[in-house]
């Protein structure tokens, strides 16, 4: 997604230095990728007074958007003015995190995301919890874990322990 | 000091999205009595972060219909300035929120019912309504999961978890009805592609409700011919104590923030 971004505005240096320090803003809840690395930088265009940054949400209650928000402005504002837009659709999906953005991640202690099914192929009704694949520990590998909570610190993840090396770790939910 | 109050107009658009909207709100508000008190700490911090998906689809839907409703009032004047006939929700959505078995019976029932209309919401002719049950769809479905999950645990758990929860059914069981309940604003939603009549989604409910009811060994409590009014603002005694502790900020410090 970003990288087709990328191209399209390499032409003009403008964009791509701000494409640049897009790249360096933190997740505020995950500060170790950046919202770029999360997906939710959908577009950048050049506007009559400076720029217009296209975000999407990551979750309809996320409590950070504003604050993502105020990042943006702040870092871009030598840009001239900041127009912000925020677009709904398509929805963001967790498979929007970029393979850096996963491998960061897995390094700072949260097993990433695996891929979603599209949502006709979900089940709606429940899946056991014996049923549900094996999550391997972003410290160990080991995939003998188990689920301590299906919500956690924020929105986006929930709670495991590993029973290999005995870590708790959290896992950034498929969604 | 206290702030006046903001009326909707009588548009069936506005009213089909505030019955949504103000669901979404109103349970939020309930699961947010949780915080701090479920009996174990995963709870507080599930309900907590189901209230706050709630509060954002509420948030999103609350602004559109102020938007289609024209008068210039935002999501916060929505949700804060109306008085209780102009809410929108079912009466379950208000109900007290009782033991942890209560909540859960009411959760499953409620996050199923919304799964199956975001479904449908997402092929509505209005795009913001699409796009807004694109985003929430994978909201519930964690929270229909989760809710059935602990339907399943409780029911099949002790002989005092079973009988709470059969308990919680027998009281709930005549407030589903509303959340089937035909009428001309949804049949105006219909005629318009909005989105679907609520009545159309009662077999899928239905049919998912008896495979986890069944899994619990939990039995049908009786049908009930009563069906409450909350979709046209006739809402139970519970309402208006809610609204006072959620709107009493907005009241009393008009456009307080922090």
């Amino acid at each position: 997604m970003v990288s087709s971004h990328q191209q399209q505005s390499s032409p003009c240096g403008r964009l791509a230095a701000a494409w640049e320090v897009l790249r360096q803003i933190p997740d505020p809840e995950v500060p170790v990728i950046s919202l770029c690395d999360l997906g939710i930088v959908r577009d950048l265009r050049e506007t009559a007074g400076g720029l217009e940054v296209v975000l999407t949400p990551t979750y309809s209650g996320c409590p950070a958007t504003e604050l993502i928000q105020d990042d943006v402005r702040a870092a871009l504002a030598a840009f001239g003015e900041i127009q912000i837009t925020m677009q709904r659709a398509p929805a963001w999906t967790t498979d929007w995190i970029s393979e850096e953005g996963r491998e960061k991640l897995r390094a700072y202690g949260i097993a990433p995301p695996g891929r979603v099914l599209s949502a006709e192929a979900q089940p709606i009704r429940l899946v056991h919890r014996a049923s549900l694949n094996k999550l391997a520990c972003p410290r160990c590998g080991s995939v003998h874990t188990e689920k301590l909570s299906a919500f956690g610190s924020t929105a986006c993840k929930a709670l495991y322990r590993c029973l290999a090396c005995q870590e708790p770790f959290e896992h950034f939910k498929p969604i | 000091m206290s702030q006046a109050s903001v009326q909707v107009g009588s548009s069936p658009q506005v009213k089909y999205l505030l019955r949504i909207g103000d669901s979404c709100l109103i349970l939020a508000q309930r699961l947010g009595e949780w915080c701090g008190h479920a009996p174990i700490l995963e709870e507080d911090l599930a309900l907590a972060n189901m209230a706050l998906d709630l509060l954002g689809q509420a948030r999103a839907l609350l602004t559109h219909a102020a938007h289609l409703d024209g008068q210039g009032h935002d999501e916060d004047q929505l949700a804060f300035l109306r008085e209780e006939r102009q809410y929108l929700n079912p009466v379950l959505m208000e109900l007290p929120r009782g033991d942890f078995a209560f909540t859960q019976v009411r959760n499953f029932a409620v996050a199923t019912w919304m799964l199956l209309l975001w479904r449908r919401l997402q092929s509505s002719t209005d795009p913001e309504v699409a796009a807004i049950a694109a985003k929430a769809v994978k909201e519930s479905a964690y929270h229909q999961q989760h809710a059935a999950d602990w339907v399943v645990r409780l029911g099949d758990g002790t002989a005092e978890s079973t009988a709470r929860m059969a308990e919680a059914l027998a009281q709930l069981w005549p407030l589903f009805n509303e959340l089937f309940d035909a009428d001309a604003v949804d049949a105006a939603a219909v005629a318009l592609g909005l989105g679907p009549s609520w009545a159309e989604l009662k077999p899928e409910w239905t049919a998912h409700l008896n495979e986890v009811l069944a899994d619990a060994g939990l039995a049908h409590p009786k049908a009930s011919a009563y069906v409450s009014a909350g979709r046209r603002g006739v809402h139970s005694e519970h309402m208006g104590h809610l609204l006072a502790e959620m709107q009493y900020l907005q009241r009393a410090y008009p456009g307080g923030k922090w």
